[in-house]
């Protein structure tokens, strides 16, 4: 038995496939894992990263900015306007936003712009990285 | 001076024949616009669908259903328009219809003591608007041809933010629903506060029974997902009147190729006329001159021109049989 996952954007479907297990961090919940047989659930998603884990060892890293996830009878169901496949993430980009998130910061250190982008890159970076 | 017609007649084909490439051009350019546009409205539906299901698992599962967003205000006191027109014409009747729906409601709606807010997205309702002296509480350009998630959540946000604390009690949005290639229909309906029956629809389907687990709560998940549940549906309107945009504007261009080439043919009927006539004309000069000279010479017979009568050889000509200086 394995899980169905989709992850949906509103630009369209950005993964759909078969997984053992979904690691998801939800808002007030951190880290929370879905095997199959999971009750049904619905949750807010925080920045963070949502591990696929695919049958046969492999693994999808998707960095989200928010967002929901659904499950229900071993459906999995992640919806996210802003969410990016590790394969896609520039990481010349995520760096680059993300040192000048800091530069930003260190001049106005209550700036909550500054933080949330610096957060997203380095949600950005850890997902491109693995 | 024969000819002069001939050369007016020929400029206007050439210039009718470089405007028929351009609008042949941008009709082929609307055309594959279009299948891109129904591509993307296409793509964006699993996402709608899935926040709608959502919505509807939470109101399943007996989660308080109040939200500033569904609250109805019982009384409208103030209505703000959201309408979706293009950048650019030439999209035969799409701006216009959509404008004309909008001044109605708005003009009705006035009559009855409502005031309003109007919000633009397209140069075209700008430049309406504004020409009539409409207040605009905010206008959005370069958008429409190609609008991005980005763009449904500026303009939702700057809408729910009205709606919230600016005392709009209703948000209207008018906009050309794209049904197929050849209809589309322009739509205006209520936007906020969303409708409960029509957000939590059909909740009676057996899975939507199962009892689900909330994180962090049920009114906060509900709180969350209704922002996105309205960009959600902004963005589905944008991209149905992106593609109902290109639709129209390739079916103007169409018939504006066709026009062109109906002219082309017309025109050039008119050049063979005028042509024909130009040569007529010369024949005549040139009978009419021998005629001179044979008077001066004497010898009939050698003529070969007496036998050439212009009648016989231009039957449609026979209103110049008088004039014709061949027969003596």
């Amino acid at each position: 038995m394995t899980l169905q996952v989709e992850l949906v954007s509103p630009e369209g479907i950005l993964f759909e496939g078969e997984a053992d297990m979904v690691i998801a961090r939800t808002v007030g919940g951190g880290d929370i894992a879905f095997l199959t047989g999971h009750v049904s659930f619905v949750g807010t998603l925080a920045a963070g990263l949502v591990k696929i884990l695919q049958p046969g060892n492999q693994s999808q890293l998707i960095a989200t900015h928010r967002g929901f996830v659904s499950v229900s009878h071993d459906r999995v169901s992640i919806l996210s306007d802003v969410a990016e496949l590790s394969a896609t993430i520039d990481v010349a980009r995520a760096e680059a936003a993300k040192a000048r998130a800091e530069e930003e910061l260190r001049a106005h250190s209550d700036d909550d712009e500054a933080r949330a982008s610096l957060r997203r890159a380095e949600v950005r970076l850890q997902a491109a990285r693995g | 001076m024969p000819g002069a017609q001939e050369r007016i007649l020929r400029r206007r084909i050439n210039s009718v024949k470089a405007t028929k490439k351009i609008t042949r051009a941008m009709e082929l350019i609307a055309a594959s616009r279009v299948v891109r546009a129904q591509q993307r409205a296409n793509a964006a539906r699993p996402y709608a669908r899935q926040i709608t299901k959502v919505i509807e698992d939470l109101a399943a599962s007996g989660a308080s259903v109040d939200h500033p967003l569904l609250r109805d205000a019982g009384e409208v006191r103030k209505v703000a328009y959201v309408v979706l027109t293009s950048d650019r014409g030439l999209a035969g009747a799409y701006n216009t219809s959509v404008i004309r729906a909008t001044e109605r409601e708005l003009h009705a709606n006035q009559l009855a003591g409502v005031d309003y807010e109007l919000i633009t997205v397209g140069r075209k309702a700008a430049a309406y608007f504004r020409f009539r002296n409409y207040r605009l509480a905010a206008s959005y350009e370069g958008i429409s041809d190609k609008p991005t998630y980005e763009n449904a959540r500026e303009v939702a946000e700057f809408i729910t933010n009205l709606f919230h604390s600016g005392g709009v009690d209703k948000v209207i949005l008018a906009y050309t629903e794209f049904i197929s290639i050849a209809s589309q229909k322009v739509t205006v309906r209520t936007f906020l506060p969303l409708v409960p029956e029509e957000t939590i629809a059909e909740v009676g389907s057996a899975t939507a029974v199962a009892a689900y687990e909330f994180e962090p709560s049920p009114e906060a998940v509900l709180a969350a997902l209704l922002p996105r549940y309205v960009e959600a549906r902004l963005f589905a309107a944008l991209l149905d009147a992106a593609a109902s945009e290109h639709a129209n504007r390739q079916r103007a261009m169409k018939s504006a190729t066709d026009n062109a080439e109906d002219m082309i043919v017309r025109l050039g009927r008119q050049l063979n006329r005028a042509r024909q006539d130009a040569i007529t004309t010369e024949i005549m000069e040139i009978v009419a001159g021998a005629e001179g000279l044979k008077g001066n010479q004497g010898d009939d017979e050698d003529l070969l021109l007496d036998r050439l009568d212009p009648i016989h050889l231009f039957p449609q000509h026979q209103e110049q049989q008088h004039s014709a200086p061949g027969h003596v």
